[in-house]
């Protein structure tokens, strides 16, 4: 690894209870970030129900580096690096697709889907030369988790049961929701560009202090319970599991309301099939509870969101720039549950989405205002004195708290000083 | 002067209104067809959302998919895809005054061209044509440009749209928010 020599101090820019608006704007720091954390820690890539297939393949990302994430002809996944080793061109310029070969179309090296030479053109002109170590690059750590693929541009680190931490129990809390434990992310993704850092994305994705304010034009317009989540009576929570992962945890206000499908905003005779599903997978009582407790709200650091109907990446491409990739959750054997799904999904987020065009214009307002220089210290005070610990150890507050992004800077802080390895 | 609405009724030359799109020649279809695409245009440009929400009829689509131009907006993903229904929360949304990504609203212009005729029925027909939008707002500006297509319904003598699908050239890329009626 190289090792960067930092010119920044960054516990003098990341105090428990407020951070210096440079760590938004200044492009050294993002250089910085790529280094710690979008090439080092785990990252999440993709979904396993994209490849289904031997010789599957789609195009991910790790930070603004394209990634080949591709199921082999034996099975196995591969996170492969898109450039030819040869003259360092773009390999692939597609999307997805199935393929038992790539070829590079500048001199015809191609390589088979486990990222190894097989053959280059004029062979004659190589004699002496070894395939070997003249494959494509690959991400050297790949972790899959029910499903959920993350890899680590560190060849050594934290496993992924290390890394996720308690944010595993609200993987399994979203995939209980399926009646099969699976997941079918294949209704293709949205991708809306912001010219804002990242680090706005992350943060936003649980505070709770926002929708009331940001989305109160389709809260007025549209029948939604989310307002009264994040009202003052709520006994809704946040929470900070470490490591940079934080999540909403409605459970309380659905515990309340006492009714399965009530999270989702239905009831259980409109989606008969899926209640079906349901109760002959889990059992009525168990189903029930699943039901009533609905799916997670969590922001795994750092950059899978999961927000109750949808799965947003976030991906950085420069200090100013990311792109938000979101599709909508579907569950394995939930047919009907799946439209509404697809149709709530399709109304809320993207670019056009009632919520999150909405977000991003605070994002890129976010982002412009970093730059003005006074006051340069942002605060993130709220809830101090009401944060507690839940029965894990975990901080806790009420939903409109900060404790999740003093969790996200604490976690940030560590992982930009920590030494390397 | 003459009112809008009657400006947009379909009238053969002796002033009687159209009843049937087929008894029109194609010259004059192609022209009444251009005059309400350019109206919905201008609807759009000067965010006269009331007007152009009462342009649509009531099994209306209005659509705008992603990652190309021939997927199914049942099954997949699109960027907007919406019923009469989500047209209005669409429209009362932008009116509230805190649609924030429309507040200030974005300043816009586009042209409607490359307009052609597809298919002909007595009371509806298809029609083709490109737009490319030039807008402006707090970010920057951006230039739209779409391959689009329209169905349009003859109703007491004037059109309608049934069915709108916007097929953005770049709808395979992130592309920034797309907050106006597009």
């Amino acid at each position: 690894m190289s090792q960067t020599t930092s010119q920044t101090d960054y516990s003098a820019l990341i105090e428990p209870t407020r951070v210096h608006s440079r760590l938004y704007y200044d492009p050294d720091i993002f250089q910085e970030e790529l280094e710690k954390i979008w090439y080092r820690t785990w990252v999440y890539v993709g979904h396993t129900s994209e490849i289904p297939n031997k010789n599957d393949y789609v195009t991910k990302s790790i930070g603004p580096m394209p990634i080949l994430m591709v199921r082999d002809r034996e099975g196995e996944i591969r996170l492969l690096l898109n450039k030819c080793p040869h003259r360092g061109n773009q390999l692939c310029a597609y999307q997805k697709g199935n393929r038992t070969t790539f070829t590079c179309p500048y001199h015809s090296w191609t390589f088979n889907t486990n990222g190894d030479l097989m053959g280059y053109a004029l062979p004659e002109g190589y004699e002496g030369t070894d395939k070997k170590g003249l494959g494509l690059g690959k991400v050297p750590r790949i972790a899959v988790y029910r499903g959920f693929i993350f890899g680590s541009m560190a060849h050594e680190g934290p496993t992924i049961e290390e890394h996720l931490g308690g944010a595993k129990a609200s993987l399994d809390q979203l995939l209980d929701n399926s009646p099969t434990g699976e997941l079918d992310l294949t209704v293709g993704f949205l991708q809306h560009r912001t010219k804002a850092n990242w680090k706005f994305m992350v943060e936003n994705e649980t505070d709770g202090y926002h929708p009331g304010f940001v989305h109160s034009s389709i809260f007025q317009v549209a029948q939604s319970g989310i307002a009264n989540l994040y009202g003052s009576d709520s006994t809704a929570l946040t929470r900070d599991f470490g490591n940079g992962h934080t999540e909403f945890d409605l459970r309380p206000e659905w515990r309340k309301l006492d009714t399965p499908l009530g999270w989702f905003g239905t009831t259980a005779d409109r989606l008969p099939a899926y209640v079906k599903a349901m109760n002959e997978s889990y059992g009525a009582d168990r189903a029930r509870q699943i039901m009533i407790d609905g799916t997670p709200h969590i922001m795994i650091f750092p950059n899978l969101f999961i927000a109750e109907i949808q799965l947003f990446v976030i991906q950085p491409i420069s200090v100013d720039e990311s792109i938000q990739h979101v599709t909508a959750l579907q569950f394995k054997g939930g047919e009907d549950i799946n439209r509404r799904l697809r149709q709530q999904t399709m109304g809320s987020v993207g670019p056009a989405g009632f919520l999150l065009a909405d977000d991003t214009e605070m994002y890129e307002r976010n982002h412009r205002g970093s730059k003005i220089r006074d006051p340069e210290w942002l605060v993130l005070t709220r809830g101090l004195h009401r944060e507690r610990l839940d029965e894990n150890g975990y901080r806790i507050a009420h939903s409109t708290d900060e404790t999740t992004q003093r969790g996200i800077w604490r976690h940030y802080l560590k992982l930009m000083t920590e030494a390397q390895p | 002067m003459t009112a809008t609405h009657s400006l947009s009724l379909l009238r053969h030359a002796d002033g009687r209104t159209v009843e049937q799109l087929t008894a029109l020649s194609l010259l004059d279809l192609h022209h009444h067809v251009s005059q309400f695409l350019f109206k919905e245009a201008r609807l759009q440009d000067t965010h006269a959302y009331d007007d152009w929400e009462a342009l649509w009829t009531d099994d209306a689509t209005y659509w705008v998919p992603a990652n190309g131009h021939d997927t199914d907006p049942e099954l997949q993903m699109s960027i907007l895809y919406d019923n009469r229904s989500r047209i209005g929360i669409r429209v009362k949304q932008l009116k509230t005054g805190r649609r924030h990504t429309q507040t200030p609203r974005s300043e816009l212009a586009r042209t409607i061209s490359n307009i052609e005729l597809v298919s002909v029925a007595d009371h509806e027909l298809d029609v083709i044509a490109n737009a490319v939008i030039f807008e402006d707002n707090m970010r920057g500006e951006t230039i739209w440009a779409a391959r689009n297509e329209y169905r349009l319904r003859l109703v007491d003598g004037a059109f309608k749209l049934v069915r709108k699908k916007v097929g953005l050239v770049n709808n395979h890329k992130p592309i920034f928010t797309l907050s106006f009626l597009v």
